[in-house]
């Protein structure tokens, strides 16, 4: 590819690496700082449902040995660094012969769908709004209407959420304020599509509305610092029409530091939605998240998180690496 | 005064023509600044001041009526008509608690959780990150990879599994551990500041003359970053509230002391929003939208501050 040396995709990729193992090693060592024995809690909580349970000491024991949990620590570490490798994260202690994986495999599509509708949308409209706000040549109605849309901007995602909710399912009955579909059986039939883009609506809207005004707020600055360049004066005495300047030759320049923003607030995104699914019960891995948290499900929150640091470092890397492509001018070949 | 009454109404009667200099130009004047300051300042107000003019025992739970709507509002929930009243100006929950004395003990904690963490992220943040840009070389590579590959980690996802794992967290707990994903902003911003700033005139001759390294950053850098690093502090004021607040939504908070990351918690728990309570909700997201725009507006006004630029495009 254009401007990727062999040398940089390397270096790219041992930092992609370098990510997913500092990530895995905090949420395996944090916990284990901490008081308290997952198994002997898990004994507990059935002692709690079913009222009492025969030799529950011996059970604790058997299942210490079966976990490794007896093992010295860093031994625990490492057996636990290769099974995330190879994606296996072990059973879920709630559901218990489920595998954790099988878990997430239901709740991954429900939330890339409506991540990247989300993101794309709110960088989409959040550019086009800075990049007409940072233009000296915006008709100043639209320059004095188009802030309002970012009256929403540093609100929490989730707490817009819980407005939408009060305002368009509770208040009008616009919206479903639940779930990711209604009864109907999941197929690739056009009405089970229209009512999953139905019930994806309002969530979709809170991430979009909350998240626009960042995109917005850089791409004004960038645009306002690019208004001088000479490279638009020429444009103009070449006589180019108006919307192919701004388009192709202010826009086109003034996005560009935005892909790298991107790359590096999507972390922040997909925490934020987690919320999201959370408050709109959505069947995505954020909402399997909380039930895990409320079952105490410490398999299924593991592999939830490592599988979200996994996710938004692979997005990150791609960002990363089709950059050059976007601006030509970036190479990473030494001078 | 009457001076600057003077000034005020020529430089409105005649904007453009006055060549003397304006003392309402001053770039500290920035509306948003203010503005925002004085939300925060407000939050801060009620928490310092409110405990004198009301009772913040009623926080706890069973200390009045359930379901109480705001003054003068008439609700039915679940049925039952329930009228406002001065005795609980904000309403009540489904479990007795007060809202105004949720809202007076639980902004300032909520402030405070952030405040701290962003506090320690900032510290780190400038020492790592005037070091990485000012030594250069081995260290700003490790520092650099290190900062780049945190901030792409979705930091909630790892607080969501710490907190889940130690149950019974406490407020400076709870600040340590979001501290530990409040760095890497700052690093790679005091960073660039400083790649920036060392090749200035002033740091070359300080360098020149021999001035230790330490006090070149302290003395000669610092002072021009100022206003810089408070726009990034504010900024991660609020989004270590984030955090904070999004934990305490999933019930991972402090338990025993009400935070409104909690009220709200508790509210979700109890659907407030669809058995029509939407003071439950309404008032702590209130509060909190409060603080996160009064930190935004504080962040992007001293944007400006230092930043002529950004002041917009004058047509």
């Amino acid at each position: 590819m254009r401007g990727l040396t062999k040398e940089y995709v390397i270096r790219r990729f041992l930092m992609f690496l370098l990510t997913i193992w500092l990530g895995a090693t905090i949420i395996f060592i944090i916990p284990r700082l901490a008081p308290g024995d997952p198994v002997a809690a898990m004994i507990s909580r059935m002692i709690n449902q079913s009222g009492y349970i025969e030799n529950s000491a011996q059970l604790i024991e058997a299942w210490r040995k079966k976990f490794g949990l007896d093992d010295p620590m860093y031994i625990q570490y490492l057996r636990y660094l290769w099974n995330m490798v190879r994606f296996d994260m072990g059973y879920s202690l709630s559901q218990f012969p489920q595998p954790v994986i099988a878990t997430l495999r239901r709740g991954l599509p429900w939330t890339i769908g409506l991540l990247s509708v989300a993101t794309i949308l709110s960088f989409l409209f959040g550019n086009l709004i800075g990049a007409l706000l940072g233009w000296r040549r915006t008709p100043k109605w639209l320059k004095r209407i188009l802030p309002l849309s970012l009256s929403f901007t540093s609100i929490p995602f989730f707490m817009l959420g819980i407005i939408l909710i009060y305002i368009f399912a509770f208040g009008l009955n616009w919206f479903p304020f639940s779930k990711g579909y209604s009864d109907s059986t999941p197929g690739l039939n056009l009405r089970f599509i229209v009512d999953v883009i139905y019930h994806g609506t309002l969530p979709a809207f809170a991430i979009v509305l909350t998240s626009m005004g960042g995109w917005a707020l850089g791409m004004r600055g960038m645009m306002i610092s690019i208004d001088s360049e000479d490279f638009l004066i020429l444009a103009q005495a070449k006589g180019l029409p108006m919307r192919r300047i701004f388009t192709w030759y202010a826009v086109r320049n003034a996005v560009l530091p935005q892909f790298t923003a991107l790359a590096l607030s999507l972390g922040g995104i997909v925490g934020g939605s987690i919320l999201v699914e959370y408050i709109f019960a959505y069947p995505g891995v954020g909402y399997q998240f909380y039930q895990a948290i409320v079952n105490l499900d410490y398999t299924v929150i593991q592999g939830i998180a490592f599988l979200l640091i996994m996710a938004t470092s692979t997005a990150v890397l791609v960002i990363d690496l089709i950059y050059p492509l976007i601006d030509p001018r970036i190479t990473y070949q030494k001078k | 005064m009457a001076e600057a009454e003077i000034v005020q109404t020529g430089a409105s009667a005649a904007p453009k023509t006055g060549r003397r200099i304006n003392r309402w130009d001053n770039p500290w004047l920035n509306v948003k600044f203010l503005v925002g300051a004085g939300m925060v300042l407000f939050i801060v107000l009620l928490g310092v001041v409110g405990p004198l003019f009301w009772d913040t025992r009623l926080a706890r739970v069973g200390s009045a009526e359930l379901n109480l709507p705001p003054v003068g509002v008439t609700v039915e929930v679940d049925g039952v008509k329930y009228v406002g009243t001065w005795k609980h100006p904000l309403g009540t929950e489904s479990n007795g608690r007060d809202m105004l004395a949720l809202i007076i003990t639980g902004a300032p904690m909520s402030l405070q959780v952030g405040v701290i963490a962003a506090l320690i992220g900032m510290g780190i943040g400038i020492v790592l990150g005037s070091a990485a840009g000012y030594l250069g070389g081995w260290v700003d590579n490790v520092i650099r990879t290190l900062a780049d590959s945190v901030i792409t980690i979705p930091a909630l996802a790892v607080l969501i599994t710490i907190s889940a794992y130690v149950r019974q967290i406490e407020l400076s707990t709870m600040a340590l551990i979001l501290a530990m994903f409040a760095w890497p902003a700052p690093t790679r911003f005091v960073r660039a500041q400083v790649l920036t700033l060392r090749e200035r005139g002033y740091v070359r001759m300080a360098q020149l003359s021999g001035v230790p390294p330490l006090e070149i950053m302290l003395k000669e850098m610092m002072p021009n970053m100022l206003p810089w690093i408070a726009a990034s502090l504010s900024g991660n004021i609020t989004g270590t509230i984030l955090a904070a607040s999004s934990l305490e939504a999933l019930g991972l908070g402090p338990t025993r002391i009400p935070t409104l990351g909690m009220t709200i918690y508790y509210a979700i728990r109890a659907v407030a929003m669809l058995r029509g309570m939407w003071w439950w909700l309404g008032f702590p997201i209130l509060t909190l939208t409060i603080i996160f725009v009064g930190f935004f507006l504080i962040a992007t006004g001293l944007d400006e501050i230092a930043n002529p630029r950004l002041r917009g495009v004058k047509s």
